[in-house]
Order: structure tokens, then C-alpha cells, then sequence
């Protein structure tokens, strides 16, 4: 079910990113605080979100997937670029106005110690979003029992505060709070990142379940490839602020074409001792560079294991001079590498 | 010249080998408790294992298992309202208990530990040059200029570009994966015997995490150091280790082969494990949460500490806790009443994937029908 095709399938996409640009500002110390350089955090992305979908954006610390986020959600402002949702572009519209679509698109953070007000009781935290849309009222004492009884809290717990409930719990309670609207699309920022493994998996199978109940589409924003793998429909893969390969989950992870990820998937321990030792390492040298500062062309070509060892001379100065376009080369997907190349890791 | 102690010398290697089956490490009934306003706390409760020379043992378990704790203990290096017993022992040398000025004979110099934030392992006042010919100089006598020398020569091991540049550096000016591959550097400085390396990836990105555990495996192999490899991220654990400890709630639960332990798990709790990671080469396969916490080490109830979460959970569970019991073969321990059910047995046989109440789920559609 994960491998349904692509949003393509003949209905427009509920969200779509055009073109998103945001540049944040690097000012020096002091009193005038001049602006002495440009953080490129996100840089000319573009995806679809199609309905009951989950797109996987992944990448490293810094990629800007979580800045991604919050562009798409219009909780910071973009620099340029739109983002559509059901045709609507969101960037544009009125405080007010965006208000009231906001209730149709929600996140779940990543820290679920941080994200939860520690002197709110579990109901008035679910409660929260119904109060201020005017909700309420009509019936949101038994909706908001039926959300903690949904994502697996008794309701009795309801009066209990935040810290009384272990990290999984809390996780619960985020994703109870951001269906109480009834939302159309969630996205989902490192929801389980700050997890252990065994209680995490009870939040993945939660999400899930809620996609299949409620015809939800995720936008699900995290660093770890065989989260993304397991819960994906399709999947972008993010490197200093540009998108570098997109596909469906199978396409991508049976047939990585950009040396980033290629480098990525190989970089995944698997948990299977023989399979393990026996796997191709693809490794990249070097960290990622600043994005106040990304290197010309292609972002990647200074930590590229094909571009240090496989290229030519007159095929690296292409790496240098042209930003390589995000477009299928035969791959079967768009990857951002003029020297694409279907690779076999798994 | 034969005789430089500096050397990363390849002869000590190739007696250790000669010798493998050597017991480095001998850690017996280790316990370990911290008073607290409610109780003792018991972190560590009666650990037990041998870790011979040039072998990669690989210590698994979630937040508060213990993990941890038990190699401090080993290092010495807990707090001193700790309550230890039991007995560790160092190619047969007693360190528990062990003079200070004895413990430093052997810290850092036979038994070398890396931690998991190179931040705050690092000294950041002093340049990492300093650093780690200090630690050379800890240990031997050998003037500055030749320490670091030694320095260069083991950044250059951990694949640092330009080491002599980079010794005068301080940690700040350097990135994560950069200053974990100085803090491994650090650790091989005096050819140790054993490294522990409590969780050395875990705050890097994955691209170098795979750096570091290359630089790792270097590391052990140059030095021909036994290893203990503490982490949560059993992919980690599956690449590395030789053998593989599983702990839960401050006691071994399986023990075993990497092999034994990812094949033919013999206790729930790996099993669960095992079934909750989200899978690469199984991306469709559903997961298997374990439901609940893991139990509060506080005046911990009598039975198996993993009884609450277990779907096998009988009445014996609750009243006497297991002992590690040979299941598949003599190495291969596991502490479980019903070990044996699990023969054959997948995760998704044992435990229950089903999460949402989806009655709650479908009451709070109908009321909201209509009012979005």
C-alpha cells in the first residue's frame, strides 16, 4: 500500500511547493548589526503533495527540510516561491485568512517535551485548537476523549499534565492535538527522532493507521532513512537546501541515481549481521559545507565520491560551472546530477 | 629504536592475535545503585561478562537499561555516592576498589573510553594538539616535540586532512564528526588494550556516522584493542560486533554471536526490539511496537522487569525473575521463562501491531461530521 503510485495519478496534488527561496540574514555583532552575508537555506525547491500521500523529505542536519516545513505551513515567510494549497497560494493570503485554513494544515513537532505547555492539562492541550477556532463548544469535551482514546491515552488520564506521560505518550498527545481540527494535512517534523526505537514504532504504526482512517496526507520531514522507507509514499532527498533526487520510495532506495543518495542509503547500517558485512559502502569524505557559503554549480561536488574519483577533468568543470537541473536522465526519476547513475545497494 | 614506545608498532598486535582468546576485560556480578529521596536506584544489577582480546562486544538496550552505567563503572569514573560491587578485572588485575593513582595506571592507557559528545569530552580552552599529547605524555616520558609528533601521526590515522595544521585548532573550530575522529585519536594514543565506546555516533548525521565507525574500526584494528561497543542503533551493533549483550532495566537479558542474537532471538524484549526498527531491505513489513515504559528501577518489584510489556507474561514471570540460560547453544543466553516458545517465532507472531482504537477514531468523525 506504501507503493501507490505517485500524486501524478490523474488528481491534482492538495499541496504543492513552487519555487521556494528562503534566505536568512547573517548580521554582525554590534550595534548597527549589518547584514554581512545570506544563509541559503532553502533553495528553489518544488514538490506535489497528492491527497491521502505521504511525501518523506530527508536529509542531513542543515539541509533545510525542517525550514521546508515551516515555509509550507506559511510559519515563516518565504523569501520567494509559492505554495499552493488546493490551488490557493498561501504565501499571499491575509493573516486572517490563512488563519482559517490553518485548520486544515497542522504539525507535530519534533520534541514532544518542548511542544506541549507544561502547565496545561492533557485535555485543555487537545482542547486548545477547538477553543480557538470556536469549536468547542459543540461537542469538544467528547472529541477530545475520543482523540486521546484514538491514539491510544485513556481519557480518564485527561487531567494529568504533560510530564506525567512518557515520551511516546506525549508524542500521542501532539498528534491528538493536531487531528482535533480535523485537518486535511499534517506535517510532521522528526515526529519520532527523539524516540526509542520500541516506542516509536507504536507512533509510526499510529500514523499510519490515521492516514488509512482519515485519508490524511503527510508531509513527514526526518533525518532517518528507514523511517522514511517504512512510512513514504514518495520521497524527496534534500542536500544544502536543494532537492537532489526524488521518486517513489521503491524507485528511490531500489535505484538511487544521485551520488548523495546513493551515499545515504549506504550509510544506513542494516540490522542484519550478514547482509551487513557483505553490503557495497559507498562512503563520502569531508562534512557539509556552510550554506552561508555553498559551493558553485553542483552543492555536492565537494564531498562527491563519484566527482573525486570517477569524473574527468572536463567532466568536473561541468560539476563546477552548471547547477545540474532536477530532471529524469534515463534514471526512471528526476536526480540532480549530471552524471546520474542507477546504483543497487540493498 | 626498536623499542619506541610511541610506535603504532604492529608486533604487540600480532602477539595479541597470537593470543585471542585471551580474557582482557573480566566484569563478574557487577551492581551498581545510586541512593535517591525514593529509594536505591538500581541501574546496574548483577552484569556479568568476559570480553577476550581483539573481540568487538556490543552492548544494546533503550534509555536507562543500564548501558552505560555498567562501563563507567568499569572505568571507574561514577559519581561517589555510587554503591558498587561485584568484581572487575583487568588482564587479572582487581579495579574496583583499585587506588586512584593504580586506576590512572590503567585509564587511558590499557583501557581507553570514547564518549558520545565529543563537546564535552573535549577541553574546549585548549587546542586539540594540547590535547592529545597530553594524553601521550600521561602516560609517557617522552618530551613535547615528540608527543606531537605522535599527535600528527594519529590524526593523520583518523583521517584528518592537514594534521599538523589542525593540532594548533580548538574544538569549537572543528565539526562533530571532526572532533569525535580527534576524541578517537585520542584514545589510541597509548595502544590501548581495550576501547569502550559509549554510543560514538549517535549525535553525528549518517553520512558521518559512517565516517567515524570506519575510523573506529581503524582505530581497533591498528591498536589490535578489544572493544565494547555501547549503543542503541542495532544496525550499528549488526556491522560491528562479534558478540552482542542485550540489556534491559540494569540486567543482561541476551547474550549471544551477533548471529544468535539477530537470527534466533530467545527473548521477547530482543524480539520486540528487533521487530520495531523500520527496515530497508523489509521496508512493507509492519512493526511490532512494545507497548508501555520500561520499568522504573526504583524498588523494582520481584519477576522479570519486562513482565507489564511482555505478550508471553504467566503468572511465574511476575514472581521470580529469570536467570541467562543456554537456549540454541552454550554462548547463546537468553533470560526468559519461555525462551523455547520463541523457536520459530516472528515479532509479528509475539506482539500486537494493532494501535488506534479505531471505534474512538470513527465517534469522533461522526460527531464532527459537517463542522469543518
Amino acid at each position: 500500500m506504501h507503493e501507490s503510485g505517485s500524486s501524478a495519478a490523474g488528481s491534482e496534488p492538495i499541496l504543492s511547493a513552487r519555487n521556494l527561496v528562503k534566505h536568512f540574514p547573517i548580521r554582525s555583532t554590534g550595534l548597527i548589526r549589518r547584514q554581512v552575508g545570506t544563509v541559503h537555506a532553502v533553495c528553489d525547491v518544488s514538490f506535489d503533495l497528492g491527497h491521502g500521500e505521504t511525501l518523506g523529505l530527508v536529509g542531513e542536519s542543515g539541509c533545510g527540510k525542517s525550514t521546508t516545513a515551516r515555509l509550507v505551513l506559511n510559519l515563516i515567510e518565504a523569501t520567494s516561491g509559492e505554495v499552493l494549497y488546493e490551488g490557493t497560494d498561501l504565501t499571499a493570503l491575509s493573516p486572517k485568512k490563512m488563519r482559517e485554513l490553518r485548520q486544515d494544515l497542522q504539525i507535530v513537532f519534533q520534541d514532544p517535551y518542548a511542544s506541549l505547555d507544561p502547565r496545561m492539562p492533557v485535555n485543555e492541550i487537545v482542547a486548545e485548537p477547538l477553543r480557538i477556532h470556536g469549536r468547542y463548544d459543540r461537542g469538544g469535551r467528547t472529541a477530545v476523549q475520543d482523540l486521546l482514546r484514538t491514539v491510544g491515552l485513556k481519557p480518564e488520564h485527561g487531567n494529568r499534565f504533560p510530564h506525567e506521560f512518557s515520551g511516546g505518550q506525549r508524542q500521542r498527545i501532539g498528534v491528538a492535538r493536531a487531528l482535533a481540527l480535523r485537518p486535511k494535512v499534517l506535517v510532521l517534523d522528526e515526529p519520532v527522532s527523539a524516540l526509542d526505537v520500541s516506542i516509536q514504532a507504536g507512533v509510526l504504526n499510529l500514523l499510519d493507521e490515521l492516514q488509512a482512517e482519515l485519508g490524511l496526507s503527510y508531509l513527514f520531514v526526518s533525518h532517518d532513512l528507514s523511517v522514511v522507507r517504512h512510512i513514504a509514499d514518495r520521497i524527496a532527498v534534500m542536500y544544502l537546501g536543494r532537492i537532489v533526487e526524488t521518486g517513489t520510495a521503491s524507485e528511490l532506495f531500489e535505484g538511487p541515481a544521485h551520488p548523495y543518495t546513493q551515499a545515504l542509503i549506504s550509510a544506513i547500517p542494516l540490522p542484519d549481521p550478514r547482509k551487513q558485512r557483505a553490503r557495497e559502502r559507498i562512503t563520502v569524505v569531508g562534512d557539509v559545507p556552510s550554506p552561508a557559503d555553498p559551493p558553485s554549480g553542483c552543492r555536492f561536488r565537494t564531498r562527491c565520491p563519484k566527482f573525486a574519483a570517477e569524473l574527468s577533468d572536463a567532466e568536473r568543470s561541468r560539476c563546477v560551472d552548471e547547477v545540474p537541473e532536477l530532471v529524469d536522465r534515463g534514471q526512471g526519476h528526476p536526480a540532480a546530477c549530471h552524471y546520474a547513475e542507477r546504483k543497487t545497494l540493498i | 629504536m626498536t623499542e619506541d614506545p610511541l610506535a603504532v608498532s604492529t608486533t604487540p598486535t600480532a602477539s595479541r592475535n597470537g593470543a585471542a582468546t585471551d580474557v582482557v576485560l573480566a566484569v563478574d556480578d557487577l551492581t551498581v545503585g545510586f541512593p535517591s529521596d525514593d529509594g536505591l536506584v538500581q541501574a546496574v544489577r548483577g552484569v556479568s561478562y568476559e570480553l577476550r582480546g581483539g573481540e568487538v562486544l556490543g552492548i544494546v538496550g533503550e534509555s536507562g537499561s543500564g548501558k552505560s552505567v555498567t562501563s563507567l563503572a568499569v572505568m571507574g569514573l561514577l559519581p561517589g555516592n555510587a554503591q558498587v560491587s561485584g568484581s572487575v578485572r583487568f588482564r587479572g588485575k582487581e579495579l574496583l576498589g583499585a587506588r586512584e593513582s593504580e586506576l590512572n595506571s590503567v585509564r587511558g592507557r590499557s583501557v581507553a573510553m570514547i564518549f558520545q559528545d565529543p563537546m564535552t569530552s573535549l577541553n574546549p580552552v585548549y587546542s586539540i594538539g594540547y590535547q592529545i599529547a597530553e594524553a601521550v605524555r600521561a602516560h609517557h616520558n617522552v618530551s613535547k616535540a615528540a608527543a606531537l609528533d605522535r599527535a600528527t601521526e594519529l590524526l593523520e590515522l583518523v583521517r584528518i586532512p592537514n594534521p599538523r595544521q589542525r593540532l594548533e585548532n580548538y574544538p569549537h573550530e572543528m565539526s562533530g564528526g571532526m572532533r569525535q575522529r580527534v576524541v578517537i585519536a585520542i584514545a589510541m594514543a597509548n595502544n590501548p588494550d581495550v576501547i569502550i565506546a559509549d554510543e560514538p555516533t549517535t549525535a553525528l548525521d549518517v553520512t558521518v556516522q559512517a565516517q567515524i565507525m570506519d575510523s573506529l574500526q581503524l582505530a581497533q584494528q591498528e591498536t589490535g584493542a578489544a572493544m565494547v561497543l555501547i549503543t542503541h542503533d542495532l544496525g550499528v551493533i549488526a556491522g560491528q560486533a562479534d558478540r552482542v549483550m542485550v540489556m534491559y532495566a540494569g540486567k543482561l537479558v541476551e547474550v549471544g554471536t551477533a548471529e544468535d542474537v539477530f537470527y534466533t532471538p530467545r527473548m521477547p524484549y530482543t524480539v520486540g526490539l528487533l521487530g520495531s526498527l523500520p527496515r530497508l531491505d523489509r521496508p512493507s513489513e509492519r512493526l511490532t511496537p512494545i507497548e508501555g515504559a520500561p520499568p522504573s528501577v526504583v524498588n523494582m518489584p520481584p519477576g522479570c522487569p519486562f513482565t507489564p510489556r511482555c505478550p508471553l507474561a504467566v503468572a511465574v514471570c511476575e514472581e521470580i525473575e529469570p536467570e541467562l540460560a543456554p537456549t540454541t547453544g552454550p554462548g547463546h543466553l537468553a533470560a526468559c521463562h519461555r525462551s523455547e516458545e520463541l523457536v520459530g517465532a516472528s515479532a509479528g507472531d509475539v506482539f500486537d501491531t494493532d494501535v488506534v482504537d479505531t471505534e474512538a477514531l470513527a465517534h469522533f468523525v461522526r460527531e464532527n461530521e459537517g463542522q469543518s
